[in-house]
Order: C-alpha cells, then structure tokens, then sequence
C-alpha cells in the first residue's frame, strides 16, 4: 500500500535532522496557524498563491530563493564547523550524514537558491523594462514557478522521511546506482530535480518569448537594457541545456528503477558518458546563473555612476559570445578522465578563451564608472565587490583551464575555493545588488542603507576569510568532501575558513534585520515617485509599487536609454508629457493551476520515489485534470475601465510633477 | 482578441524578408510592439519544441555512444524488422497527412471534417503506438530486453520516448477535438490546435531521424 514507506523512514534516533525539523515544523505550523487566524488565507490565496502577475511571481521566487539561501547556509555552517574540529578525530556528524550535507548544500543552493533568485528577477525586471504589461504566458509562468517550489519542498522532505543523496550536488555513477545506494536519497534528488526543472525550462520558453515578441512599440534589439540582453541568453541557454538535463537523469532513474544499463558497471554501460552529459548541461548552467547577474550589475553601474553603460554592443557582443562558447567547454569538469591531450588542450583553450568575453565586459563597467558621478550606495558596493571577486574567480578558474595543473588541482579544496568564488562573487552578490536595488520598486519603499551596508561588508569579508584559507588548503593538498583528517598543516585554515563563515553569519543577520528595519521605517523610506534611484530604463516610468497592467499607456521608445530620454525632456521643459488618451485594459484573471499541478506533482514525486504506484497514477491524473479544467474556461481575461487607468496614473503623474518642479539636479 | 488575428492570411503582417530592427512597423518585430496573440502562441511553443528535439539529441547521443554496446547480446543487425518499421513510418506519414487536412477543416470553420480528419489522424497514430508496443513485447519474449545490454537500454530509451511522445500527443488530440465539440473554433482554442498540429509534425522529424539511425544504420551494420 504505501510502498517502501514506513515509520523506520524517520531518523527517530538522529538528534541534528530531528531537532533541525521539529523547529521547522514548528515554525511552519506557527506561521500557517498565523495566517488562518488571522484570516489572510483568502487574501493570500487570491492575491499571491493563484497570482498569474509576472511581478507577483517574481517576489515570490525569490522568497522561496531566501528560505532555501538560509537552509543552503545552514548546511555550510555544519560542514565548515565539521572540518574545523574533525581533525585526527570523527568529528560531530558521522560520515553517512555529512555525505547528506554537502549533497543537499550543493543541491540546494544551485537549484533552490540561486536559480531561483536569479528567475525571480528576471521575472519582475524583464516584462517592466520592455515596457509591456506581463510575459508572454501567465498562467504556464505560475506553473513554473509552483513546480520549483514542489522541487525545494521534496528536498526539504527528505530531512524528515528518509535520507537525501549521498553522492554530491551531481549524482554521478556507479555509486548513484542501486547496487551502491540503494535507498530512497537519490530518488528525491532525480524527482525533486526533474520536475522543478520543468517548470525551469517553461520559464525559460515563456522568456525568451516574451524578450523577442513582445517589447515595447520602438523598442527594438538594440535598445533594450542590458540585463533584457544578459537574460535573453541565460533563457536560451536554459532551452538549450534543460532538457539535456532531463534526459541524462531519465537514463539514471531507468538504471535505478527499471536495470537499465546505461551507466553500469557491467552489460556495457559507459559511466563516463554521464559525466559528458550531466556537463553538457552542467556548464552551460553556470552562465545560466552568472549571466544575468551580469545585467544586474550593468544596470547598477550604469544607475549609480549616472552615465550610460560604456560599450553597449561590445557587451551585447560579449554576452551573446558567452552564451554560445559556454557549449563548447564541458570537458574542462573531467580533463583527469583521461581523453588525450588532444582533446584536453581544445577544452583548456576554449575555456581559456571564454573568459575574454568577461574581461571585456569589466572593463566596460570600469568605463562607465569612470567620469561618472558614483553614488556609493548598497547595491553599488556590491557590484564593486563583484567585480574586484570576480576577476580573482576567474583567474584561478583559467589556471583550473590548464589541463597539466588540472591534474594536480582536480578535486581539492582549490577547486571549491573558486567555483564559490565566482558563486557567491558573481551570482550572489549580484542577488543581493538586484535585491536592494529592484525592492522599492516591488514593494514601494527603499532598503535601509545602515543595515545594507552593514551587510554588503560582514557579505565581503567574511567571503574572503571563508574561501581565501580553501585555496590554501588545496594547494596543500586537501581533497573536498573529507568528513574527518589526520593532516596537521590543513588545519589551521580549516579554523580561519570556520572563523569566516561566523562573519557572513553576521552578514546573514544584518540581510535579515535589513528587511525588518525598513519595514518598520517603510513610511519614512517611501518612493513616491517611482524612480528612487534616477533611474535609465523603463521599470522606473511607472509607480512604485507599479498597478497590475504595469503601464497605463505602453510607452513609445524613441532612445536607446528610453525612460532616461523621456525624463530628461521632461526637465528641460520643466514639464511631463501631456496626459495620454487612457483605455480600458484587458489582464489575465488569476488561477490556481499552478498551485493545484504543483500539488499533484508533489504527490507524484513523493510516490515515485516511495514506489507507492497507486498515489503516482493519482498525482499524473489530478495533473492532467487540472489542464483539461483550465483548457475548459471560458472567460480568460478581465477588463480594468479607463477609468480607473486614468485614476492610478494620474496620482503617479502628480508625484512626479512635484518631484520635477522641485528638482534642482543638472539638465 | 478577435478572430481576425487568427485568420487574415493573405497579407503579410510580418514583413518576413523585409528587415528586422529599425524602420520595421510589423507587430512584434523590432519597433512595431508587441505582436500579436496567435504569433506569440506560436513561437512559444515552437521554442517548446526545440527544447524537446533537444532532449532527444542527448537520447540520440547516448544511443551512438552505446550501439556497440551489446554485452554479448543480439544487436540491431539481430533484431530489427524493417518490414514492421516500414508500416510504422507509413502509418505517422498518413497521420501528419490527416492532422494537416484537419487544419485545412478548421480553418474553413467545417466541424464535420475537421472531427473526422482528427479521427483518421488518431486511428492512425494509435497504429504506430500497437506495431511498436508489438515490437517491444516480441523483443522482450525473445530475452532482448532493455536490461539485456546498454544497446538495448538504449534503444528502447530513444524508441520509446518517441513512443511516449505520441501516447501524449493521442491524449492531447482528443482532448482537443473534445473542446472544438464543446466550444467550437474559438479563437483560443484554434491557437491551442495551432501548437498541437505543430507537436504532431515535430514528431514526424523526430521519426525521420530515428528511422535513419536507429533502424537502417542499425539494421545495415
């Protein structure tokens, strides 16, 4: 009936996973008891869980993408704490769960950390700053974002009820296959995966087309805002390598599942093709990441220095040149498989070559900062930040590119060192600069700086002393994911890399005080006017928090910074643009098929990976019941009155008038 | 939304071999805003596609790397039929063909045809779907199973996502001859048809390919 499930899945006699889940429980029933007493379950219900608004869904990736940061977080506490006091002895956490620990960190934090923070804003930024109303797809964008959250809840399951993987952030074979594992950790790992890269993958369809069919009339290629660009080729990129993904953990489960033998050791499977494929996506899957954080900075830099981004089509050309060469490097992740030098030195040298198109692009927000009146503000001292990290990321992943030194680094704690480096350097500082920078217009009121900066500091240096002591320690010879050592000299970095995780701690609390003091202050730190920042592009022509139809009028572009063209006309005239003809708009109603598919889909997974077949036949027919419903409906849209345009747009256009006549700026 | 988005063909409202980018008033591209619903529809789903062809391109890749891979067992010069295979490609070929005359149905408005159209597209494909269940069940009673060699897992792998594909696309069809029954040619549910006579097509190419590699070379070597 129920499968391989029974009460032995709980670790009752494990007192780390039982206490760490008991408070989650608890914490999670608090705020659900908050919410049903307190009667904001309609609310939340109608506003946010069925919400098809692009904005909406954006916020919500990345609240989902907090939580997980701060479990990803917690995991890294325990190994760094493990590796601190595990010399010559077994340390606190025995090997079977600290294999868990750095399988679920890396697992977590790419997945559920980092994609989606880095989706949430491509999906708030993208359909503002081409200045139309939502994406191209509302409802499939609500899907995709409730299967990733039913993806980060299996994980998170898998604390509770049964084990996670014990094989690393990439479950490669033979030891991911049943003969080495043969519990359930590495089925949560395929089906927590496979279906949250479902819904990345229709996200990434229902970018890309919304970037190149939908934009603003006179917005055309060239002028739209970098970051439209950078994700226009992260969401090509994930069409391209998502499905390859797809397929090569579909081989697995059928190995698993079913006595395939694509990845056995024995009736010919070829292991190695794994690791092939799983870096064909792989690779590719860190420019998903680091792509649009490069926008992020672009727009940063270019806002705060109060210049135009210096080089525009050279970091076009740049992106779109990343975008292709990241196909063509895969092989960097195993030149130790034994290829030939041949093949070893092609890889070396077009991974050597891909960090061209990054150095051009520093060297262009180098350029636009200069003769540029900075503004040191929050998210500009993360990118910043960024950039002096980023450089030392890559240049210790081109001497990883370098096949003979690859030998001797493959594997180590350097390797660790530098793929964080560019990580937390790249992605998530440019998180946390998307973060401060896009919250007043998500939400109506700027961060507070005090804490920001607070954080942005505890964020940089407690990086440095965390990951600077793991280059050292692999050069030393320190190979990753040792549970215990018995090496004195590895030591004393394993202490000041444990020191430093204790700083970004305190960059955590400062994050997290960050939110709750602006919330406090939010009257004070208002944005009235919509453009805190004195902002180029078109997210910033509308108000703060924007109405649901993101514009009034669709703005007509006639420059290639378009909202930056319209308000400098508007001082030179010390006027706005006359009051436009206000229509009725027709908006996609909201509707819970995400929530609902999600929910299927997390009975489905659960079954599938308990070998409960009845509830997996239940979950894919309460799946496919949920579309043939939606499909059914017959009244998809509803119309707000021009009236009602008219009223939201003429308070933003008083804000902003008021603004103007007191401005005092240059012309 | 009016239906006049979704017929309208005789102009071209695209400028398709015009030049994109400035000086380009079409919908949906460069400067003209954003294009129309059916456009958009469309192009979305045939992004869809790709990613789909892509997913088959890494089945593809494990095949070729695994067809020598036989572990002692049969191999493709063994087992394959091409006789059957021959039917089956005839049995899709006519399928496109019928779903193809059911576009034409539904874009003359005529319920009648378009409901049989659909019908023959759908006897047709579930021919396909019974040869090659046959043909997996005959593999298997002989002891060629997907367990037997990674050739065989993989074949059955490539072969059979293709087969789940066009399982997926009998649901999806009647599906949608349920809705045109129930709603008529509605503007949205036309777009709905668009992208599934474009995924029954797609399947068509993926065949082909499959075809080639898997059973000519297969059968040849």
């Amino acid at each position: 009936m129920l499968g391989k499930l029974s009460w032995d899945a709980i670790p009752w006699h494990e007192p780390i996973p039982m206490v760490t889940s008991g408070v989650i429980v608890l914490v999670v029933l608090g705020v659900l008891a908050w919410i049903v007493i307190g009667g904001h379950l309609p609310y939340l219900w109608r506003e946010w869980i069925t919400s098809v608004d692009h904005k909406r869904i954006g916020v919500m990736y990345i609240l989902l993408a907090l939580a997980m940061l701060v479990r990803g977080f917690a995991d890294a506490i325990m190994m760094r704490s493990q590796q601190a006091v595990a010399f010559g002895n077994d340390g606190y956490l025995p090997p079977e769960h600290y294999n868990q620990i750095f399988s679920a960190h890396g697992t977590i934090m790419i997945f559920f950390g980092a994609m989606p923070f880095v989706i949430g804003l491509m999906n708030f930024v993208i359909p503002l700053q081409l200045g139309v109303r939502d994406v191209a797809f509302p409802t499939l964008n609500s899907v995709g974002f409730w299967l990733t959250a039913t993806g980060a809840l299996l994980v998170n399951i898998s604390l509770v009820v049964g084990e996670f993987a014990r094989t690393g952030w990439l479950p490669y074979p033979p030891l991911s296959e049943a003969t080495y594992q043969p519990g359930v950790g590495v089925d949560y790992y395929l089906w927590a995966i496979q279906i949250s890269g479902v819904g990345t993958l229709l996200t990434g369809v229902n970018l890309v087309t919304t970037i190149l069919k939908m934009r603003a009339p006179g917005m055309s290629y060239l002028r739209m805002p970098m970051f439209c660009w950078t994700s226009l080729a992260s969401n090509l990129l994930i069409i391209a390598a998502f499905p390859v993904l797809t397929a090569t953990l579909a081989m697995l489960t059928l190995d698993r599942y079913l006595g395939f033998h694509f990845f056995t050791n024995e009736a010919g499977g070829n292991m190695m093709m794994f690791m092939n494929l799983i870096w064909a996506w792989g690779h590719p899957e860190v420019y998903i990441l680091v792509l649009p954080a490069f926008g992020v900075f672009s727009e940063v830099i270019s806002t705060f220095s109060s210049k135009p981004l210096f080089g525009y089509r050279s970091m076009v050309v740049a992106t779109m040149f990343i975008c292709i060469v990241s196909f063509t490097v895969w092989l960097h992740h195993f030149f130790t498989m034994g290829a030939g030098p041949a093949v070893n030195a092609v890889f070396g040298i077009s991974t050597s070559i891909i960090a061209v198109g990054t150095g051009v692009k520093i060297y262009n927000w180098l350029f636009t900062m200069y003769g540029g009146r900075v503004r040191f503000t929050t998210p500009m001292l993360w990118s910043l930040g960024f950039m002096i990290t980023f450089v030392i990321g890559g240049m210790t992943g081109v001497m990883l590119a370098i096949p003979p030194a690859d030998f001797v680094l493959h594997n180590s704690m350097f390797l660790v060192a530098h793929f964080h480096n560019v990580i937390i350097g790249g992605v998530l500082f440019a998180a946390f600069a998307g973060l401060t920078y896009w919250f007043p217009k998500a939400f109506g009121f700027t961060l507070d700086e005090w804490w920001g900066k607070a954080a942005f500091w505890f964020g940089f240096i407690g990086f440095y002393v965390t990951f600077m002591p793991l280059y050292i320690a692999g050069l030393l010879g320190m190979t990753r994911r040792l549970q215990r050592y018995d090496y004195e000299p590895w030591h004393v970095w394993m202490l000041i890399a444990a020191f430093g995780t204790a700083i970004l701690f305190a960059g955590v609390a400062c994050q997290v005080i960050q939110l709750v003091v602006s919330i406090r202050r939010r009257e004070q730190l208002r944005d009235v006017t919509g453009d805190p920042w004195d902002g180029r592009s078109l997210e910033w022509a509308t108000a703060s928090p924007p109405p649901v139809f993101n514009f009034a009028v669709l703005p007509n572009v006639s420059a290639d910074e378009p909202y930056w063209a319209i308000k400098q006309h508007a001082r030179e005239q010390n006027r706005l643009r006359p009051e436009p003809e206000y229509e009725e708009i027709e908006m996609p109603r909201n509707s819970p098929t995400g929530f609902v598919c999600a929910f299927f889909a997390t009975l489905m997974g659960f079954a599938l990976i308990w070998h409960i077949w009845w509830l997996v036949a239940l979950g894919f027919v309460g799946a496919y019941a949920t579309f043939v419903v939606f499909a059914w409906r017959d009244v998809p849209e509803y119309i707000i009155p021009a009236s009602e345009v008219a009223r939201l747009d003429r308070e933003n256009r008083s804000a902003r008038k008021e603004a103007l006549a007191t401005y005092t700026g240059p012309m | 939304m009016t239906t006049a988005d979704i017929a309208a063909p005789r102009q071209d409202p695209y400028h398709i071999g015009h030049g994109h980018g400035h000086g380009s008033l079409a919908r949906g591209h460069g400067e003209g805003g954003p294009a129309p619903k059916r456009i958009i529809v469309g192009y979305g789903f045939w992004i869809f596609l790709l990613s789909d062809i892509v997913m088959f391109s890494a089945f593809f890749a494990a095949f070729a790397v695994l067809q020598g891979e036989t572990a002692g067992g049969p191999s493709g010069k063994d087992l394959f039929d091409l006789r059957i295979t021959a039917i089956e490609t005839g049995c899709l070929l006519i399928s496109s063909f019928m779903c193809g005359m059911a576009s034409l149905a539904a874009e003359a408005r005529r319920a009648l045809w378009f409901h049989a159209a659909m019908a023959a597209t759908f006897v047709f494909g579930a021919a396909f779907i019974y040869l090659e269940v046959r043909e997996f069940w005959v593999l298997v009673e002989q002891g060629a199973g997907p367990t037997r060699s990674a050739f065989l897992s993989a074949f059955f792998t490539l072969v059979g996502c293709h087969g789940l594909h066009v399982t997926a696309g009998l649901l999806w069809l009647l599906t949608m001859m349920a809705q045109i029954f129930a709603k008529g040619f509605r503007p949205d549910i036309l777009r709905r048809y668009l992208c599934f006579s474009l995924f029954w097509h797609a399947l068509d190419i993926i065949w082909v390919a499959l075809f080639t590699v898997v059973y000519l070379m297969g059968a040849g070597a």
